[in-house]
C-alpha cells in the first residue's frame, strides 16, 4: 500500500482564554489516502474545525499547536518556515468554509479572488488568468460565467457564493482539499446540488479531500473513511460501510439512536445525558464516561488505550480492549445503531390518536384562512411603496387539540413569518387567524392581550431569546404576571418551581442567569417560560435546528412528553424533516409563501405530490450507507418573495414544468380529507 | 442612485430651516436687539434715542415675524426674521454690527484657512493610516503596545499645548519658522509650516488609534482567513483585502470633514496669526458681533450637510454593495 | 448637592452590583487589568481632592458678647480651603518662579539705610525662614524632600502590611503567603500595580504637603497666587463639568434614543431630525453663541445675579448645559442602533408574545441591555470634556475668569508667553495635571471598553 498523502501524528492544539488553556485537539491522529474521502464527524465544540485550521496553520491568534507532527506527502507541514507554508496553502492544501456569506471578500469581485489564487501559486498572467478564471466559474456550474466573474460576491446567492469559495480552492488543483461544514449554512436543495459538485469534482481531478461535517447524512453520502471526534479525540476511525453498520463506541451508537425519523415515531428517542465536558482540564478516565450508559469503574479512572477491533476500525473504549478481536460485535452489551433503522422498528407503537379522522366534526383549536403578510419595499424620490414583499401569500392552516402540525420548507420561504402573524407580532396584511373561534386580527390592546395565555412562542436561537439580564425566575414569572397568571408572590415561585421540574431542570436552577446554562438547557427555560401562562397551543419556531443531535432529542422528547401530558397543540416551523417524521401529525409544506402541499405525516412523507415535496425530500442526505436514492435535483435557487414567478411560483425549477405552469397559480386538488396539493400535474385527475 | 443623491439634498432642506430657527431663536428672542444694542453702546448712561439709532443702522428695528404696519406682502418681509435669518439661504449674510460685508469677508478669508486645514486633512489622513496600519501589521507585539500606548498618551495632551510646545521649540528656540502671521503668494509657505505639522500631530493619537480598532475588526474577518489560505502573505492580506475593506469606514468617516475644512481651526489660526475664518470667528466672538457669529454658525451647518450628504455618495463610490443596489 | 446625589447614585450602582453575578462579571475583568486598576487609583485621588474642594462651609465669625446669633464670614470655603490653609493665604505679590525666594521682577526696595535699589525683592513667604537664601535653599528642600520621602515609606510600610494582613485573613493563608502572592502578581487582583500607584500618590501628596509648606512648589501667578494650590482647585471644576455635563445629556440621549430604536416609524423620524439639527451645527461655535447670549442676558439683568460667584456659577452650569445639548446626540445615535437591535432579539418578542407593555418592555429588558453602552461612551466623553474645557476658556467662552481652571490658567499664562525669561510655571502646572488626569481616564477607558463591549470578549 502507498504511503498516506496527509498523515497526522498526535496532534495537541491548546487555546488560550485567560488564564486557562483549553486543549481544543488533544493527541488526534489520522491519516489521507490519495483519492479519498475521509470524514471528521463531531458536534460543535469537538475540535473538529480545529484541528483542519492547524493542519494549514491558520489557528486563530489565541491558538497554538503544542505538539504533534503533520506530514503532507512526507514533508513535515509544522517544521516549514512560514514561507514556504504559504505555497502549500492554496497550492497543495486548500480550504473551504462554512460561512460562505462572510468567507468571500465584499469589495472584490469573485474573478479577482479566483485569480489572485492564480498570480499567487501560478506563472499565468494577463489573458491567461481571466480564461482559467472562466474554466473554474463553468466547472463549478456557474452560469454565464463571463458576466458574472465581474459581480461581487453580495450579487451571489449563498449556494453560489459556496460554489465560488470552492472554484478558488480548486484554482490549483490542490493534493487535498479541506471542506470544513461546507453545507451546513445551505437550505437542502441547495446543500445537495453542492455536495454533488464536490463529489464530482473529487472523482474528476483525484484530489483528497477531509469533510468535516456533524450531520451522519453528509458524511454517509460523501465519505470513504470516517473519524468520530469528541471532547477533542478522536474516538473512532472506520470505513463508511463498517461505521455505518456497525459503529462501535457508545457515543457513535448513541450519535445513531438519537437522531429522529419516521421509525422512531411513538418512542422516546435516545438521549446522551449530560453535557460534554469542559475541555480545560487534565482527564483520568474516558471523555465520555460519565455520559455512558455502559461506563464502570475503570473508564473513570484510566484513559482508554486507541483499539483496532477491526482492520480499519479503531475504537478509543475500555469495553473493546476487554473482549478484543475475537468477540464478535454483536455480543457487545450495547444494542442499537444506525444499521437498524426502519427495519427493527417497523411498528411504531400507536399515538394518542394517531389512527385519527382528520378532525371533522370537531372545531379546530386555530383556524387560519388566507393569512397574507407583506412587506411594503420603498423605492424612490419619496419613497414611495414601490411593491411589496410577499413573505406570506394566503397561507390556510389548522390546528386541532393536542396535534402537532409541521410547517415545512426552505429558509426564506415564510414560515417564521406565518408563526408570528398568527401570534400577531407581525400584524397580517390580509386573511383571518381565529383562535377557538375568535377572530384575532381584529382584536387590539387589551382585548389581545388577554388571549395571548393561549398561544405561546419558542424560539430557534436559545441564546437571545433569554434576556441574558434576568435571572431564570424572573424571565418565568414575566409572563405569568404580565397574563396575571398567578396573583401571590410565593404561588407564582412555587409554580416557577414547577415549571422548572417539567422541563426537567432542578428548581434551584431559577436563581441563575442564563448564560451560565447551555443550549438545551436555555431552551428547556425558554419552554419552561411558554408553559408558564398555560397555553393551548406553542409555535415552535426551529426550537431545535441550533443545537447539538444528541441535545436536539433531548428536546424533542421533552416537547412530546408535554404535549401527551397537556394535551398542547404545537404547530412546529422547521425545515428538518426528520424530525418532521417523528414529530408531527400533519405537514404542510411551504414555498415562497404559500402551502403547496400538505396532508398527514404518511401521506406526505410516504407519497409525496408535489415535484417539490418530491424533491426536498429526496435531497435530504440518508445516514446510512447502503442507501441509494434517486435525488431529484432542483435547479436555480429560491426566487425573491418580493418578485415571485408568474404562474406557479415553482415552475422554473420544477422537473416536471409544463407550459401551463407558467399561466396561472394552481388551484387546490384534493386527494383525502387530509392530503392537498396545488399543482397542475393532478389538475385533471 | 442619483434619486437616492436627490432625496438626501430635499432631506437637507428641512435641516437647515431647523438651523436657522434656532439661530433666529437664539439671537433675536431669547436676547432682544434692545439688550445687544446697549452692549454695544456700553451699559450705563445710554440714551434710548441712542439705542434707537443703533438698531435703525443695522436694521434690527423691525419687528420679529410680522410686520403688522406695512403694506401687502411686506408683512412678512420686512421683518427681522425675513431680512436676517431668511436671507441667509440665498448666502446673503448682511453686514455685521460693525459695518462690515460678511460675505466678502468670507470670500477673502476661507483661502487662507484652506491652505492650513486642507493640508492637515490629507497629510494627517495619510499618516494616520500609515501608523495604524503599522500597529495593524505588528499586532499583539510590543511595537503595537508600544504604538497604543503612545496614542492614548499623544489623544490626552491638549490641543493648546501642541501649539504652545510647538512655538515655543520650533520658532523660539530653533528660530526655523516665523511664530506667526501671513502672507500671500509663496512668501505663505514658510507660515503653513509650522501650523500643518502641529495639526497633523495633534491628531495623530486621536486618528491612528481609531483606525488601528477599524484594521483590527477587519483583521478578524472571515474572508481574511479565506485569502491567508490562498497562501498569500501577510502583507498582501492587509494591503490587498484589509485596506480596501477598512478604507470604506476611514473614508467616508473623513469625507464629513472636507466642507468643513473651509471653516478653518479656531484655536490654531489664532495662535499663528492667520487671517481665516477661524481666527475671523474667534475675533468677533471676542467682540460681541452676533452678526458674524450668526453668519458663521449657519454657515458651518450647511457645510457639514453638504459633508453628510458627500458622504452618502462617497459610499456609493466606494461600497460597491450600495452602487449597485 | 448634585455631587452628593451621584455619589449615592454610585453606591447604590455598586450595592445592586455586587447581588447580581452577571453585573459583577465586568467589573470583575476591570479589577483584573493592572492599568485599569493604576488609573482608577489615580482617578480616585483627583476625585477625592474634587469632592473635598465641593464640601463648602462659612466660617463663623467669632461671636459677639450681646449679640446671640452666630455671623457667618460672606466668604464661602470649602474642607479643601481649609486642609490647605496656608497656601491659600500666602499671597505674594507677582510672578515667582517655583521654589524662588526671590520675585520675579525687579521692584525698588528701600534698603534700612535709606537708599533705594532696583533689585528682586524677597518673597513674603516662599522660603521665607532662610537667613541666606542664596546658600541654605538648595540644602533645605534637600532636607525638606527627604523627611517626605521617609514619611511616605513609612505609611507605605504600614499600608502594605495591612493589606498583607487582610489579604491573608481573606485568603485563608497565612502572611508570607500572602506577601508572595502580592510579590509575585499571583492573585486574580494586579496588587502590585495597586501598591505600587498609591505608593508614588502617597509620596507626591508628602513631598508636595511639606514643601509647598514653605515654598510655592509651582511658582506664583500674575496677583502672587500659589499656581500648585490654583491648580488643585482646578480640579473640582475640570471634575465638575464632565459629570454635569453627563448629567445633563443623559436623560436626554436615553430616552429620546431608546424611544427612536423601539418605537421607530414617525417617533424615529421627529427624533432623529431633532438630532441630526443639533449635530449639524458646529459644536464651537454653538457653545460660543449661546454662551454670549448668556452674557448678554445676565449683563442686561444684572439685578439677578449679586454676586461673582453666583453669577461664575450660572455660568458653568450654563455651560454644562450647553455642552450636554451638543454632547447627546452621539449617545443618542448609538443608543438607538441598539434599540433597534434588541427590539428584533427574541426575547423582546417573547415579552411581547406575553402582551408586556411597551414601557415594561424598556424599563426591564431594553434599559439593562444598553447600559454597557452609556457606561462606556461616559467614561469615553469624560476625558474629551475635560479637554474642551480648555479650549472653550482659551476662546473665551469657558467658564468664568474668575474661577479657577486649567484653562483659565493656560490662558492667563499664554499672555505672558512673549515675556524673556518665559514664565512657564503655570502652563507646566496646567499641563502636568490636565495630563495626568486625561491620561488616567483614557486608560481607565479603554479598561471599561474592554470589560463590558460584549464583542471584544
Amino acid at each position: 500500500m502507498k504511503s498516506p498523502l496527509l498523515q497526522v501524528e498526535n496532534l495537541t492544539v491548546r487555546i488560550d482564554s485567560g488564564k486557562t488553556q483549553v486543549r481544543a485537539v488533544d493527541g488526534v491522529s489520522f491519516s489521507i489516502n490519495r483519492h479519498e474521502t475521509f470524514a471528521l464527524l463531531g458536534e460543535s465544540g469537538c475540535g473538529k474545525s480545529m484541528t483542519a485550521l492547524s493542519l494549514m496553520r491558520l489557528l486563530p491568534d489565541a491558538g497554538r499547536i503544542v505538539s504533534g507532527a503533520v506530514s503532507l506527502d512526507g514533508q513535515d507541514l509544522l517544521a516549514l518556515p512560514e514561507i514556504a507554508m504559504r505555497s502549500v496553502r492554496g497550492e497543495r492544501i486548500a480550504m473551504i468554509f462554512q460561512e460562505p456569506m462572510n468567507s468571500l471578500n465584499p469589495v472584490m469581485t469573485v474573478g479577482r479572488q479566483i485569480a489572485e489564487t492564480l498570480l499567487r501559486h501560478t506563472g499565468l498572467r494577463g489573458e491567461a488568468v481571466q480564461a482559467r478564471v472562466l474554466e473554474l466559474l463553468d466547472d463549478v456550474g456557474i452560469p454565464d460565467a463571463k458576466a458574472r466573474c465581474n459581480d461581487y460576491p453580495f450579487q451571489f446567492s449563498g449556494g453560489m457564493k459556496q460554489r465560488v469559495m470552492i472554484a478558488i480552492a480548486l484554482a490549483c488543483e490542490p493534493d487535498l482539499l479541506i471542506a470544513d461544514e461546507p453545507t451546513t449554512a445551505l437550505d437542502v436543495t441547495i446543500q445537495a446540488q453542492v455536495l454533488d459538485l464536490l463529489r464530482r469534482l473529487q472523482r474528476e481531478r483525484g484530489m483528497a479531500v477531509l469533510l468535516i461535517s456533524h450531520d451522519l447524512g453528509v458524511v454517509a453520502g460523501m465519505a470513504q473513511r470516517v473519524a468520530v471526534m469528541y471532547a477533542g479525540e478522536i474516538v473512532e476511525t472506520a470505513d463508511r460501510g463498517d461505521f455505518f453498520a456497525h459503529p462501535k463506541h457508545p457515543y457513535t451508537r448513541k450519535l445513531f439512536a438519537s437522531l429522529p425519523g419516521a421509525a422512531r415515531r411513538g418512542q422516546q428517542l435516545e438521549i446522551i445525558r449530560g453535557m460534554v465536558p469542559r475541555l480545560d482540564q487534565e482527564f483520568s478516565g474516558c471523555r465520555f464516561a460519565g455520559r455512558c450508559d455502559s461506563a464502570w469503574e475503570r473508564c473513570h479512572t484510566t484513559i482508554p488505550e486507541w483499539v483496532e477491533v477491526s482492520s480499519g476500525h479503531g475504537v478509543r473504549c475500555h469495553l473493546f480492549a476487554a473482549l478484543r478481536v475475537s468477540t464478535p460485535s454483536s455480543a457487545l452489551p450495547l444494542q442499537g445503531g444506525g444499521c437498524e433503522t426502519g427495519a427493527a422498528l417497523s411498528t411504531p407503537s400507536p399515538l394518542q390518536g394517531e389512527g385519527w379522522d382528520g378532525g371533522e366534526g370537531v372545531a379546530p383549536l386555530l383556524q387560519v384562512d388566507g393569512l397574507k403578510v407583506h412587506f411594503p419595499i420603498h423605492k424612490g424620490l419619496f419613497k414611495r411603496v414601490a411593491g411589496q414583499v410577499m413573505a406570506v401569500d394566503g397561507v390556510s392552516l389548522a390546528i386541532h387539540s393536542g396535534r402537532t402540525l409541521a410547517l415545512v420548507g426552505e429558509s426564506g420561504c415564510g414560515k417564521t413569518t406565518v408563526g408570528k402573524g398568527i401570534l400577531q407580532l407581525l400584524r397580517p396584511t390580509a386573511g383571518s387567524v381565529r383562535f377557538a373561534g375568535e377572530e384575532l386580527t381584529r382584536l387590539q390592546g387589551a382585548a389581545l392581550r388577554a388571549r395571548r395565555a393561549n398561544f405561546q412562542i419558542v424560539f430557534q436561537d436559545p441564546y437571545s431569546s433569554l434576556d441574558p439580564r434576568m435571572r431564570v425566575a424572573d424571565i418565568i414569572e414575566e409572563g405569568m404576571m404580565a397574563l396575571g397568571a398567578a396573583a401571590a408572590a410565593s404561588e407564582r415561585q412555587s409554580q416557577v418551581d414547577c415549571l422548572l421540574r417539567q422541563v426537567g431542570l432542578s428548581p434551584d436552577s431559577k436563581y441563575r442567569y442564563p448564560h451560565e446554562f447551555s443550549g438545551g438547557q436555555r431552551q428547556r427555560v425558554a419552554i419552561a417560560r411558554a408553559l408558564g401562562v398555560r397555553p393551548k397551543l406553542i409555535i415552535c419556531d426551529e426550537p431545535t435546528s441550533a443545537l447539538d443531535v444528541s441535545v436536539q432529542a433531548q428536546i424533542l422528547n421533552l416537547l412530546k412528553g408535554l404535549q401527551d401530558e397537556l394535551g398542547l397543540a404545537y404547530l412546529f416551523i422547521t425545515h428538518n424533516l426528520a424530525v418532521v417524521e417523528y414529530f408531527a401529525h400533519e405537514v404542510a409544506v411551504m414555498y415562497l409563501g404559500r402551502i403547496v402541499e400538505r396532508g398527514t405525516v404518511e401521506e406526505v412523507m410516504r407519497a409525496p405530490r408535489h415535484p417539490y415535496t418530491q424533491a426536498l425530500l429526496s435531497a435530504v442526505p440518508a445516514a446510512d450507507a447502503g442507501s441509494s436514492r434517486e435525488i431529484i435535483r432542483l435547479a436555480g435557487d429560491l426566487p425573491s418573495p418580493a418578485n415571485p414567478p408568474s404562474g406557479c411560483h415553482f415552475h422554473p425549477r420544477c422537473p416536471q414544468a409544463m407550459p401551463a405552469c407558467r399561466e396561472s397559480y394552481p388551484a387546490e386538488v384534493v386527494f383525502s380529507a387530509t392530503h392537498s396539493v396545488h399543482c397542475l400535474l393532478f389538475a385533471g385527475k | 442612485m442619483i434619486q437616492y443623491i436627490i432625496r438626501r439634498i430635499l432631506y437637507a432642506i428641512p435641516i437647515l430651516i431647523g438651523v436657522n430657527l434656532i439661530t433666529f431663536a437664539l439671537f433675536f428672542v431669547v436676547n432682544t436687539p434692545d439688550n445687544m444694542a446697549r452692549i454695544h453702546l456700553g451699559m450705563k448712561h445710554v440714551t434710548p434715542e441712542a439705542v434707537a439709532k443703533w438698531k435703525h443702522e443695522r436694521g434690527y428695528d423691525k419687528p420679529l415675524l410680522w410686520n403688522g404696519a406695512a403694506q401687502g406682502e411686506k408683512k412678512a418681509t420686512d421683518t427681522i426674521f425675513f431680512e436676517k435669518s431668511v436671507g441667509m439661504f440665498a448666502f446673503d449674510f448682511g453686514r455685521s454690527d460693525e459695518g462690515r460685508d460678511i460675505a466678502y469677508d468670507i470670500r477673502t478669508r476661507m483661502w487662507p484657512s484652506l491652505a492650513i486645514a486642507l493640508p492637515v486633512f490629507v497629510i494627517g489622513l495619510a499618516v494616520n493610516v500609515t501608523f495604524a496600519m503599522l500597529m495593524a501589521f505588528f499586532r499583539a507585539t510590543y511595537v503595537d503596545l508600544a504604538g497604543v500606548v503612545l496614542c492614548v498618551a499623544m489623544m490626552s495632551i491638549s490641543g493648546l499645548f501642541y501649539i504652545i510646545g510647538g512655538q515655543y521649540l520650533v520658532s523660539k528656540l530653533l528660530h526655523l519658522t516665523p511664530i506667526s502671521g501671513f502672507d500671500g503668494g509663496f512668501n505663505a509657505l514658510k507660515f503653513i509650516v509650522l501650523p500643518v505639522v502641529i495639526g497633523v500631530v495633534a491628531g495623530i493619537g486621536t486618528g491612528a488609534r481609531w483606525y488601528r480598532t477599524i484594521f483590527l475588526e477587519e483583521t478578524s474577518r472571515d474572508y481574511v482567513r479565506t485569502a491567508r489560505a490562498k497562501g498569500l502573505s501577510e502583507l498582501s492580506v492587509l494591503f490587498g483585502h484589509v485596506l480596501k475593506n477598512a478604507m470604506i469606514p476611514i473614508l467616508t468617516g473623513a469625507v464629513v470633514v472636507i466642507p468643513l475644512l473651509f471653516m478653518g481651526s479656531l484655536i490654531s489660526e489664532s495662535f499663528f496669526g492667520i487671517p481665516g475664518l477661524g481666527s475671523y470667528t474667534i475675533d468677533a466672538i471676542n467682540a460681541q458681533d452676533f452678526a458674524i457669529v450668526r453668519a458663521m454658525v449657519f454657515l458651518g451647518s450647511v457645510l457639514y450637510i453638504v459633508g453628510l450628504i458627500l458622504t452618502d455618495i462617497s459610499y456609493t463610490l466606494v461600497d460597491p454593495r450600495i452602487r449597485l443596489e | 448637592m448634585l455631587l452628593f446625589l451621584l455619589l449615592a447614585g454610585v453606591a447604590f450602582y455598586a450595592w445592586r452590583v455586587r447581588r447580581r453575578e452577571h453585573l459583577l462579571q465586568p467589573w470583575r475583568r476591570l479589577m483584573r487589568s493592572r492599568s485599569g486598576m493604576a488609573s482608577a487609583v489615580v482617578l480616585l485621588a483627583f476625585v477625592a481632592v474634587g469632592v473635598l474642594d465641593s464640601l463648602h462651609f462659612r466660617l463663623p465669625l467669632e461671636r459677639q458678647a450681646n449679640n446671640a446669633e452666630t455671623h457667618y464670614s460672606p466668604e464661602v470655603l470649602s474642607v479643601f480651603d481649609l486642609l490647605a490653609g496656608p497656601l491659600r493665604k500666602q499671597l505674594e505679590k507677582t510672578y515667582s518662579a517655583p521654589f524662588a525666594v526671590h520675585l520675579f521682577t525687579k521692584e525698588t526696595i528701600e534698603l534700612p539705610g535709606g537708599k533705594q535699589t532696583r533689585d528682586f525683592p524677597r518673597l513674603k513667604y516662599g522660603g521665607a525662614h532662610l537667613r541666606d537664601p542664596v546658600a541654605d535653599r538648595a540644602a533645605d528642600i534637600a532636607v525638606t524632600a527627604a523627611t517626605g520621602a521617609l514619611y511616605a515609606l513609612v505609611l507605605c510600610a504600614v499600608m502594605t502590611a495591612l493589606l498583607v494582613l487582610w489579604l491573608a485573613r481573606r485568603r485563608g493563608v497565612s502572611p508570607g503567603a500572602a506577601w508572595m502572592l502580592i510579590r509575585h502578581g499571583h492573585d486574580e487582583i494586579p496588587w502590585r500595580t495597586l501598591l505600587a500607584t498609591i505608593g508614588l500618590l502617597i509620596l507626591f501628596v508628602c513631598l508636595a504637603a511639606l514643601l509647598s509648606a514653605k515654598y510655592h512648589l509651582l511658582g506664583t501667578d500674575k496677583v502672587g497666587q500659589d499656581v500648585f494650590y490654583l491648580a488643585l482647585k482646578s480640579i473640582r471644576t475640570g471634575l465638575m463639568i464632565g459629570t454635569l455635563t453627563t448629567l445633563v445629556m443623559l436623560p436626554f440621549a436615553l430616552l429620546l434614543g431608546i424611544m427612536a430604536g423601539y418605537f421607530r416609524g414617525w417617533v424615529d423620524d421627529v427624533i432623529q431630525y431633532t438630532y441630526t439639527t443639533l449635530s449639524s451645527i458646529p459644536g464651537v461655535l454653538l457653545i460660543a453663541a449661546a454662551v454670549l447670549i448668556l452674557q448678554v442676558y445676565m449683563d442686561s439683568n444684572q439685578e439677578m445675579f449679586d454676586t461673582v460667584a453666583a453669577r461664575a456659577d450660572i455660568r458653568l452650569l450654563f455651560l454644562c448645559i450647553i455642552l450636554g445639548v451638543t454632547s447627546w446626540t452621539g449617545l443618542c445615535r448609538l443608543l438607538r442602533g441598539e434599540a433597534l437591535k434588541l427590539r428584533e432579539m427574541e426575547f423582546i418578542q417573547a415579552a411581547t408574545a406575553f402582551g408586556v407593555g411597551h414601557f415594561r418592555i424598556i424599563a426591564r429588558h431594553i434599559l439593562p441591555n444598553v447600559m454597557h453602552i452609556v457606561l462606556i461612551s461616559i467614561v469615553l466623553d469624560f476625558s474629551g470634556l475635560v479637554l474642551a474645557e480648555a479650549v472653550l476658556s482659551y476662546v473665551g467662552v469657558g467658564v468664568d475668569p474668575s474661577m479657577q481652571s486649567w484653562g483659565n490658567m493656560i490662558n492667563g499664562a499664554r499672555l505672558e508667553m512673549a515675556r524673556e525669561p518665559m514664565v512657564w510655571w503655570s502652563l507646566l502646572a496646567a499641563f502636568v495635571f490636565m495630563f495626568v488626569l486625561v491620561l488616567s481616564a483614557n486608560l481607565f477607558s479603554d479598561r471599561v471598553r474592554d470589560a463590558f463591549d460584549p464583542r471584544v470578549r
